[in-house]
């Protein structure tokens, strides 16, 4: 039988002081404070990779801080892991929920402290406590014996809400609680959202979009790079300010950039959807040129790629690469002169448990001996050459992917596009969770590539690049498109737009101005 | 640096260290009639069924799935080729070729029913043990297929004994070498061509392989169609044996093989395994029966014996696995 959290009797506030990270060289969180009171509800505002999911995670206990206090009610606060954080009365709710799919609602809502005697499930106990979690949420679709896997995204949603209220926690984190949801959905958890907040809860809400903290919360935190920028009642701050906030970086030379000439349209897409994103994209991508999409998690950016490489169904528009048209599996793309590189280079990108030469070879092992047999020999050769050239600290060849580092082991996925020598190179997040020299040798290869070498009859190449990180997109690109909820917007010349301008595209600030006139 | 090497040596030659062990072991505590010449060459006749449908099993294992019908598959083999022998008369080369074509049949088949209906090779071969089974014993009409001695010819010999013979000069009788010279072939295959290095990349990661434009599909029908193969290569060396077709024969023999690919290296994660492992696998169970039986130990003693063996194998493979992740 769990223990129920105790109703501590002095006024519910959750305090987060001087908190500081790091990991590595790289400094997660300086100096980091936040507050959030009962009946309050606390925006966390920022780009990806300001630092919202480590503080996050220090709150819930899953990362310890190096420096910094907590506090809960005025009382010291240090879960040391989120079970702990949980009895205390902290609850966060992720964009993935932790929920047992086959298991009905009120079997969840209990999971892990059934009321019980003698080890025996008093399903009446059960019954009861669930229905009274439920009952608030008010939803036809939340009954008790529902099976969870069942139900809508958002009715998950609430069932995971539900749980945390079930124990007693009083203070809520909701990240991107959003994304994922129908608009009726958001209504609904923006009302239910109030209703929490009148029975006296804290609530820290995590989003990128503007507009929903704007309606939902009461006050609003801006982290940047790991650090507290600004903090300021909701009712007194612009959306403009706030973006502000969160962008205001200088772009500096990380970022070479030579003369490019954009040639010939190599690809071109018009209105392209997918089973469920993208919903509409349409661009023209020359060679010689690097176009970035730009946009927040979740918008359809990678399905976009996905879509245009064969590996996820296309349900309507047009794909013209090269010469060929209509879409194609990924062997036809590879064969036609395109290259993806994945976002997910341990899930999707690599065989961790293969070689080097394994990995850098398998789209095209031709050419590596005669009668069509791959000689491994020639295999260590070809990917010498590029471990020399990227510079990828490794024992060799043959040295399995998974002992490296995740800059070496990025370095190992751009090889194999090297090594097919693409010219249509589709990235995306081609530097997400790697270090700065990696980055930067992701940034002058880049350059390179769609500067081509005419001395050494190298051709420009096309790069169709994805990324979440505006000051790179604004440092490496030629033009750049917006996507917002599945659609991509028109593409800009980099001199026509900012970091502003674009965040508010991707923010969906655009649209509503847009019905305002 | 040196750790690494080190660690690769192990890889490669572990289970053959297991091997020289375990028959080192037996040397000392059997009877001297264990190590003899003669005694040797019983273990490799011994072996060579299950190590025969063993090679097809390394491949479907190292691409990441898992044959469960492969008894069947030896039985169906014995019958096919009785059948041909005895009512449709057809010579010997023809009748081992169609009933190793009947069992690469089901096993191209199996690898249709994973890929286009998408359900996992463990059920999709559970269920087709059961159906090649049931076939083998509609075919024979429920009974064994005796075949006439005179229609036999060189299927008799395959796996008798060569010493003191006049073939003697052999050493090891023809389905023995049969299998030797298969292994060095599949050892070739898996190391230099694209299908060899296609199979492990579907076993390591599948969607790495999906998108680097390996034909995942079109390879794992080829796999299971080789892993039918060399089931129904095993089914000859069975039919040699027994002279007859027989539906009820290698009842469990599925996890004989499996336990010599895994006890040999192979991971059932895919993405590992090699042909040398898979031989000393077998070896090294059939070393463990012979040595038991020479003892004089009565046979639950070999099967504890043999048990231990391939969880151990395991355990050793999952902290492989711990080392790499």
């Amino acid at each position: 039988m769990a223990e129920r959290v105790e109703r501590q009797q002095s006024a519910l506030s959750l305090q987060m002081r001087g908190i500081c990270k790091r990991f590595g060289a790289t400094v997660a969180l300086q100096d980091v404070s936040i507050r959030v009171d009962g009946g309050q509800v606390l925006a966390l505002v920022g780009e990806n990779g300001a630092g919202k999911s480590t503080l996050m995670k220090v709150l819930s206990g899953a990362v310890i801080p190096d420096a910094g206090q907590m506090y809960l009610s005025g009382a010291p606060y240090l879960p040391g892991n989120p079970l702990e954080a949980r009895r205390a009365g902290v609850a966060m709710i992720y964009q993935e929920l932790s929920l047992a799919p086959h298991l009905s609602v009120e079997e969840n809502i209990v999971l892990g402290m059934e009321p019980a005697a003698l080890g025996i499930v008093d399903w009446k106990q059960v019954r009861r406590r669930a229905v009274e979690a439920i009952k608030e949420f008010d939803n036809p679709e939340l009954t008790p014996d529902a099976q969870v896997r069942r139900l809508s995204v958002g009715s998950q949603q609430l069932v995971e809400i539900a749980r945390a209220l079930a124990i007693g926690c009083r203070v809520l984190v909701l990240d991107e609680p959003t994304s994922s949801l129908t608009r009726q959905d958001v209504e609904r958890l923006f009302e239910i959202i109030g209703r929490l907040k009148k029975q006296g809860k804290a609530i820290v809400y995590i989003s990128h979009f503007i507009e929903e903290v704007k309606r939902v919360a009461d006050r609003v935190t801006v982290l940047r790079d790991g650090q507290v920028v600004g903090s300021s009642d909701v009712d007194v701050i612009s959306t403009n300010q706030i973006i502000a906030l969160m962008v205001g970086r200088q772009v500096d030379d990380l970022y070479p950039r030579s003369v490019r000439r954009p040639g010939e349209v190599v690809l071109e897409i018009e209105d392209l959807a997918g089973l469920e994103k993208p919903e509409s994209a349409s661009l023209q991508l020359r060679r010689g040129e690097v176009l970035g999409i730009a946009g927040l998690v979740g918008a359809g950016r990678t399905e976009l790629l996905r879509c245009l490489f064969g590996l996820e169904s296309v349900r309507k528009g047009k794909i013209r690469l090269g010469v060929y048209a209509g879409a194609a599996s990924p062997l036809k793309r590879w064969m036609q002169g395109a290259g993806i590189l994945s976002e997910d280079r341990k899930q999707e990108g690599l065989a961790l448990s293969l070689s080097l030469a394994d990995n850098v070879t398998l789209s095209k092992l031709r050419g590596f001996g005669p009668f069509g047999l791959v000689l491994p020999s020639r295999q260590d050769e070809a990917t010498g050459r590029w471990i020399e050239r990227l510079g990828i600290r490794c024992l060799g060849p043959r040295d399995r992917v998974s002992s490296l580092s995740g800059g070496n082991q990025q370095r190992v996925a751009i090889a194999r596009l090297l090594q097919h020598d693409v010219d249509v190179l589709l990235l995306d997040e081609p530097t997400r969770g790697i270090d700065v020299a990696a980055k930067a040798m992701i940034y002058r290869l880049i350059d390179e590539l769609a500067t081509g070498c005419p001395a050494e009859g190298r051709a420009p190449r096309a790069i169709l690049m994805v990324s979440s990180y505006l000051p790179e997109l604004m440092g490496v690109c030629d033009r750049v498109a917006v996507m917002c909820r599945g659609r991509l917007g028109p593409t800009h010349r980099i001199d026509e737009v900012d970091e502003h301008k674009l965040m508010l595209e991707a923010t969906g600030q655009n649209e509503r101005s847009a019905y305002s006139v | 640096m040196k750790a690494l090497n080190w660690r690769r040596w192990v890889n490669t030659f572990g289970p053959l260290l297991a091997l020289l062990g375990v028959y080192g072991l037996f040397v000392l505590i059997a009877p001297p009639s264990f190590a003899t010449v003669r005694n040797l060459e019983t273990i490799a006749r011994q072996t060579t069924i299950v190590g025969m449908a063993a090679l097809g099993m390394t491949v479907i294992i190292i691409a990441g799935g898992i044959d469960l019908s492969v008894g069947s598959l030896v039985a169906l083999s014995t019958v096919v080729i009785a059948l041909l022998l005895q009512n449709a008369g057809t010579g010997p080369v023809i009748s081992a070729a169609g009933g190793v074509a009947a069992a690469a049949f089901f096993g191209a088949l199996s690898g249709l029913l994973i890929t286009r209906l998408r359900v996992v090779p463990f059920i999709v071969t559970l269920g087709m043990m059961l159906v090649v089974r049931g076939t083998a014993k509609g075919l024979a009409r429920e009974q064994t297929i005796a075949v006439d001695p005179g229609r036999l010819r060189w299927l008799e010999y395959l796996l008798r004994s060569v010493a003191g013979r006049e073939q003697s000069w052999m050493l090891l009788p023809p389905g023995v070498w049969m299998w030797l010279i298969l292994a060095v072939v599949m050892a070739l295959f898996l190391r230099y061509t694209r299908l060899g290095r296609h199979s492990f990349a579907i076993g390591s990661n599948e969607q790495t392989a999906r998108l680097c434009g390996v034909a995942v599909e079109r390879v794992k029908v080829l796999v299971f169609t080789l892993g039918g193969v060399f089931a129904g290569l095993g089914g000859l060396m069975q039919f040699s044996r027994l002279t007859k077709g027989d539906p009820t024969v290698a009842v469990g023999l599925e996890l004989d093989v499996i336990a010599a690919v895994v006890i040999g290296g192979g991971s059932l994660s895919g993405g590992e395994g090699s042909i040398l492992g898979t031989i000393v696998g077998a070896l090294i169970m059939t070393v463990i029966a012979s040595g038991c039986t020479q003892m004089g130990l009565p046979n639950w003693v070999q099967e504890i014996i043999t048990g231990a063996i391939i969880v151990a194998a395991v355990a050793v493979d999952r902290l492989r696995h711990r080392h790499i992740a």
